[in-house]
């Protein structure tokens, strides 16, 4: 009997903590959600901020987010699944093969603010490229191409063998093999892994606060000359992202609404986040019936 | 598959290269800079960029922009990473000016920084506030140097409530902390056990405005209604006291040139001196004239009319 | 000559090949470059405290008093290590019995719901930026903790809690991979012997699992170590040993975060800033090594 009853109450206080994960989680929401929700407006969106004026808004730093996240990706996606088809296709089983394991291990674990202090004294200072959307991106490089090359073995570990086997009998390349048999396949899993990335892209602010730098240039949005420097595709202007932002906005702002536009730029943040995490999980589930319904 | 791999990989070293040829241009764009004519404005021309100290940032960002209004050729970056940032960067050569809320003697080496040539833009007045229930509202030197030592730690030792005092300060590299215990204090304080440090000023307006019994300082631009602020000395804290020296609690913003600035630059710290700037921009973000000031002050905080 | 005919065949076949295995090979170049400069910048900045400015390690290690930029100088980071020890194990003794109760949930108790709910709602809580747990934590847990607890509210208490919500994703991943990683056959015979499911968790399941679970918490405490903004926003920042967990305190992240981009590169304060972070890159390879070793003994 006594054991039925401790079962009775373990049982319980796990449906209790269960419940109370999903209480914090739905509060947490709800609260950004609740003092943010108000103030997003179209203006809000698109208009640049104020510094002591009330009404400004996040247009550029929603901007630069979006755009440090392409060009981290454009950097990361090449670099990662070139190392992570090393590591699962042709690193030989050895002594230096488990050596470079442990070096990505290390890498997915240096926290975001040494990522970022590396950054500030090589890209920024050694290397001259200043607080940039280019240092950005490549300090943002660091710490998601471990989570990439995980994402991409991960991937390629999942493909049948037979489908391998197949095509390497059919005296394609291995190199072949992997881009139009192996990755193929993969493809929703690095897909998915990818966009999870991405997400974290987004909402990283330690190591952005020493590279990509805390102010935003005045953008023109008719020129689209990459080497003018107004223009918002230049890659070596300072771009400040929302989640510096927030940051920023929260410790230092002048504005008599700062605590309005904290509170509306983190519901953007949280809301952004929330679209990459179900258009991950939607397209992952998308793509696998997909795949499975052909074969 | 591999096409799109090439693809990217281009693309990549396309940025890479392209991000060379964007530091050369701005190097020949500001030696260019250079050769100009001074007198004719509309004939100046470079790219130049300003770091440092982010409480003098919005200004320097705000006055870029009129300035690249009125010349077109001009283009100016305004980037915020905090004084020591500024300093260094102006020092190494990375930047062309480097602000900072404090001289450049106390952060840098005495070589480094002779070769600086400082720029005094605007004066920022500095308050000692406390929490709004805080009933104390005047404050002389000694009693707040007690406080910030620890001597006393009860408002009651010092005309308030009683109530247990709670300091809210700077961390102990920041310019504004290095201001306040020159000028307020006149004497270096260490880190108590037990009082909270925050860099950003809204922070500290923040902590101050809610914690019950706390004290800490804030630059005359933010202070609001959150936070009561103290005489000091019986001295009220506002911009005509500082101006004509009888309220002592003040620094310069400094935007510092490696040697001589050249003309797009200087023209632009012009510009950052005129009565239009001066007496617009600079009111109007909070912070005090240059040329208002009645007295002046050296880096070792010598006092003249 | 025969030979170059048979060559001109294999020759994009090969050189195929060979574009694959050198573009591979330098990706994982890249990689390997990467993390070997990040460790030899970091280190040879946080080195010349020692060895340019001749600050004692130990003095480092074991001071009770930081002030760099005083008159005398004073290096001592302990207060920083031990509020980044006690923050991040405080939030890994929170936050682990929350994780290990919501895997059990997801795998053992209610693997249809847990599934569908309860994992995309603990994977959103990764998601979440630290910037905005940090905003939260200042507006919500502070005030909190200040009108229910004496003191400031501000401390290790708060910066614990906030983390404890970040880790728990890390920990509760981990911890439901090991469960339903468990053989099938072991938990069958023990309900076939007539234990309750408390007790084939807790005397089966719990005990096998425990090197997994400890990895899980080990990873956590490795995030929670290096996280900077989110604890800078609630911690208070004063250089000193609280004497209770809701007094002002300081960690090597939020002490470096605090005072980076005030002080000049190459400067003693500077340089003493490196050293705390080149201590934060030594725990988290200590970290990783532990993990390594746990990972270890789990497959025995």
């Amino acid at each position: 009997m006594r054991a039925k009853t401790a079962d009775k109450i373990a049982t319980s206080i796990i449906i209790a903590v269960a419940a109370l994960i999903v209480l914090v989680l739905a509060g947490l929401l709800g609260y950004i959600l609740y003092r943010g929700l108000g103030h997003i407006s179209f203006h809000f969106l698109t208009s640049a901020p104020e510094t002591i004026r009330k009404g400004g808004g996040i247009g550029p730093q929603l901007f630069n987010s979006v755009f440090l996240l392409v060009l981290t990706m454009l950097i990361t996606v090449p670099i990662g699944l070139g190392a992570g088809i090393y590591m699962s296709e042709y690193a030989p089983a050895n002594r230096i093969t488990n050596f470079i394991r442990l070096i990505v291990e290390v890498l997915s674990s240096v926290p975001s603010i040494i990522v970022g202090l590396f950054g500030l004294l090589v890209l920024v200072n050694l290397f001259g490229f200043g607080f940039s959307l280019f240092s950005g991106a490549l300090a943002l490089t660091v710490f998601n191409l471990p989570l990439m090359v995980r994402i991409t073995e991960q991937g390629l570990k999942g493909v049948p063998r037979e489908q391998k086997e197949a095509s390497l009998a059919l005296g394609l390349s291995k190199w072949k093999t992997i881009t139009s048999v192996m990755l193929p396949i993969s493809l929703p899993v690095v897909l998915t892994g990818t966009i999870l990335a991405a997400g974290r892209v987004f909402g990283e602010a330690a190591a952005l606060l020493f590279t990509a730098g805390m102010s935003s240039p005045r953008l023109d949005f008719t020129d689209w000359n990459p080497f003018s420097p107004f223009s918002p595709l230049n890659p070596f202007r300072p771009a400040e992202t929302l989640a510096v932002h927030i940051w920023k906005i929260n410790s230092e702002g002048l504005a008599p609404d700062a605590a309005e536009i904290a509170a509306g730029a983190s519901a953007v943040l949280v809301i952004t986040v929330l679209l990459f995490n179900f258009g991950a999980r939607w397209l992952g589930r998308y793509m696998y019936r997909k795949f499975t319904a052909i074969k | 598959m591999k096409k799109a791999l090439m693809v990217m990989m281009v693309l990549t070293l396309t940025v890479v290269l392209a991000a060379c040829g964007q530091n050369n241009k701005n190097g020949n764009n500001a030696s260019n800079g250079a050769s100009n004519s001074p007198n004719n404005n509309s004939e100046i021309s470079g790219s130049f960029l300003a770091t440092g100290s982010s409480a003098l940032q919005p200004l320097v960002d705000q006055v870029s922009k009129k300035f690249m209004d009125s010349n077109k050729k001009v283009s100016i970056q305004v980037q915020a990473g905090g004084s020591g940032t500024g300093l260094t960067q102006v020092s190494e050569g990375q930047s062309d000016i480097g602000n900072s809320d404090v001289f450049a003697e106390e952060k840098l080496d005495a070589d480094k920084a002779a070769a600086l040539v400082d720029h005094q833009v605007a004066v920022v007045g500095m308050a000692a506030v406390v929490n709004p229930k805080v009933t104390v509202d005047n404050l002389t030197k000694q009693q707040l140097v007690d406080i910030f030592t620890g001597k006393v730690t009860n408002w009651k030792d010092v005309g308030g409530n009683d109530q247990k005092i709670q300091i809210v300060n700077r961390p102990s590299s920041s310019g504004t902390r290095a201001t306040f215990e020159k000028y307020a204090l006149g004497q270096k304080s260490e880190d108590l056990q037990g009082s909270i440090q925050e860099d950003s000023s809204g922070t500290v307006k923040k902590l101050v405005g809610e914690t019950p019994g706390a004290i800490g300082y804030l630059a005359l631009s933010y202070l609001d209604d959150s936070v009561k602020t103290v005489k000091y000395e019986g001295v009220e804290a506002n911009v005509d006291n500082v101006a004509n020296g009888t309220y002592p609690v003040w620094a310069y913003e400094h935007m510092y040139t490696k040697g001589q600035p050249n003309e797009a630059v200087k023209a632009f710290l012009d510009y950052m001196l005129s009565d239009e700037v001066q007496n617009g921009d600079v009111v109007e973000l909070g912070y005090i004239p240059a040329n208002k000031m009645e007295v002046k002050r050296d880096v070792n905080g010598n006092i003249t009319k | 000559m025969a030979q170059p005919l048979e060559r001109q065949k294999a020759k994009p076949h090969i050189a195929e090949e060979w574009v694959g295995k050198i573009y591979t090979l330098l990706c994982i170049a890249f990689l390997i470059t990467t993390i070997f400069s990040i460790v030899y910048f970091v280190a040879s900045k946080g080195l010349s405290t020692f060895f340019i400015n001749h600050v004692n390690v130990l003095d480092l290690l074991t001071g009770l008093k930081w002030a760099p930029e005083g008159e005398p100088p004073f290096f001592g980071a302990l207060p920083f290590i031990f509020g980044s020890f006690s923050t991040s194990i405080l939030a890994a003794v929170i936050a682990a019995p929350l994780g290990f109760c919501a895997a059990v949930f997801m795998v053992e108790i209610a693997p249809k719901f847990g599934r569908r709910y309860l994992q995309p709602v603990i994977e959103l809580l990764a998601g979440i930026p630290s910037v905005v747990y940090g905003f939260v934590g200042l507006s919500v847990i502070v005030p909190f903790f200040r009108n229910v607890f004496p003191g400031q509210g501000i401390g290790i208490a708060a910066g614990a809690l906030v983390l404890s919500i970040m880790i728990l994703p890390t920990i509760t991943t981990i911890a439901t991979d090991a469960l339903a990683a468990l053989p099938k056959g072991l938990k069958e015979g023990s309900f076939a012997l007539g234990a309750t499911r408390w007790q084939t968790i807790y005397r089966i399941v719990l005990p096998t699992t425990m090197p997994a679970l400890m990895t899980g918490i080990v990873l956590g405490i490795a995030r929670a170590f290096g996280e900077a903004l989110a604890v800078q926003m609630v911690i208070g920042n004063a250089p000193h040993i609280p004497r209770s967990l809701f007094e002002s305190a300081s960690t090597l992240t939020s002490a470096i975060t605090l005072s980076m981009g005030n002080t000049a590169m190459g400067s003693v304060a500077n340089n003493a800033l490196w050293s705390l972070a080149m201590i934060l890159m030594l725990m988290t390879f200590v970290f990783v090594f532990i993990v390594r070793w746990l990972e270890g003994r789990s497959k025995i």
